[in-house]
């Protein structure tokens, strides 16, 4: 960027080193590099004392302390956090907890669930054809057609005589 | 003597919990100072703080030293920091945008880009120096400031910082250049008022 554009290539390799050289930790060998450039270069002699003077600067800033209650709502984050765990550490895996926990939302909601039963279908509205045959079908009406027999039966006439009046009767109204 | 943070963490492990309880004691106040200086507000940097150590404690079991301990503690910050500072990003863009079209054509635009270079009158009505520097914090990109802090603060070895932003330590180098770089321009007039201050002459 621009400081690289401004000044030479030595100092371009400040910019790996000058930090290093302020805060002391710079090697022997880059020190006195570092040392040889700033009495030949003003800028970067200017931009050490700046820089300097920034660390300085840093230094003089006031800390900031944690608040009394710190530690005591960390413990009660721990104690939250251990809490948690425990309640859901006999399942091995989220997996298996959320496929847990869809088997007993399911099953609630089927046991909750009403049946629907249609009552009237079932009792009222049984057709008459359907009726008759399942009276016909029980077992004590299984010789309807000879029961059914009986009231013919009843209507025939009592002696011969009886059925050939009846039958000259039908004659002549013939 | 004192057992070092690994081992702390390896007795937590093993069940010591008295342990955990000396870690929250070395670390509460960087960590939180950090956070603070990360997301810009005191409440929600305690809450992320808290999420740190409560993953932390959780991760216990499967705890292995393959790092410092540091290194994997504030690499959770940064990331729970990053996505804070991201969600707010998004809450404050989704509001702005719906104050603009609420506001119509003829106001003022919610979604202008805001001109971080500083004013006189800016630097005159700020309460004090301190709050300059903070603004100047607040105003680098969120990687940067996560690098600075981490440097300054925290004093964490460059391969540290590194992994923590999940970087090379030479992008990281890079990084911390171009974040004091950026603070240089933006506390310039501050710079320059104590360079003047310190060349004056003694005066009663």
């Amino acid at each position: 960027m621009g400081h690289t554009e401004r000044f030479g290539k030595n100092c371009a390799e400040m910019e790996d080193k000058l930090v290093q050289y302020l805060d002391g930790r710079a090697k022997p060998a880059e020190r006195r590099a570092v040392e040889d450039h700033l009495a030949v270069c003003s800028g970067c002699r200017n931009r050490a004392e700046d820089f300097r003077a920034i660390f300085g600067a840093l230094d003089d800033l006031p800390a900031v302390s944690p608040s009394p209650s710190f530690d005591a709502s960390l413990r009660a984050r721990v104690a939250a956090e251990a809490d948690r765990r425990t309640l859901w550490g006999w399942i091995p895996s989220p997996r298996l907890a959320f496929a847990v926990a869809a088997l007993v939302a399911m099953s609630v909601w089927l046991a909750s669930t009403p049946r629907i039963v249609n009552y009237d279908s079932a009792t009222t509205r049984v057709p008459a054809e359907a009726e008759f045959s399942m009276i016909r079908d029980l077992p004590v009406l299984e010789n309807y057609e000879v029961i059914s027999k009986f009231d013919a039966l009843s209507e025939l006439p009592a002696s011969p005589d009886d059925t050939a009046a009846g039958e000259v009767k039908n004659e002549t109204s013939e | 003597m004192a057992r070092s943070d690994v081992q702390l963490m390896l007795d937590v492990k093993a069940g010591d919990e008295q342990s955990i309880e000396l870690l929250l004691r070395k670390y509460r106040t960087p960590l939180v100072n950090f956070l603070c200086r990360m997301v810009r507000d005191s409440a929600v940097a305690e809450d992320l703080a808290q999420e740190v150590f409560l993953r932390v404690y959780l991760a216990r079991k499967e705890y292995a030293p393959s790092a410092k301990f540091t290194t994997w503690m504030f690499r959770i910050a940064t990331n729970l920091a990053l996505n804070s500072v991201r969600d707010n990003r998004n809450r404050q863009m989704e509001i702005s945008m719906d104050r603009a079209v609420d506001i119509g054509d003829d106001e003022r635009p919610a979604m202008e880009v805001q001109d971080l270079t500083p004013t006189v009158e800016q630097y005159l009505i700020a309460r004090s120096r301190s709050e300059m520097i903070l603004r100047a914090i607040d105003a680098l990109p969120e990687k940067q400031r996560a690098a600075v802090l981490l440097h300054k603060y925290q004093e964490l070895d460059y391969d540290e910082i590194a992994r923590i932003l999940d970087c090379s330590e030479s992008a990281l180098k890079s990084l911390l250049f171009r974040a004091y770089e950026t603070l240089r321009t933006a506390l310039a007039p501050l710079l320059n008022a104590e360079k003047v201050s310190s060349n004056a002459p003694w005066r009663m």
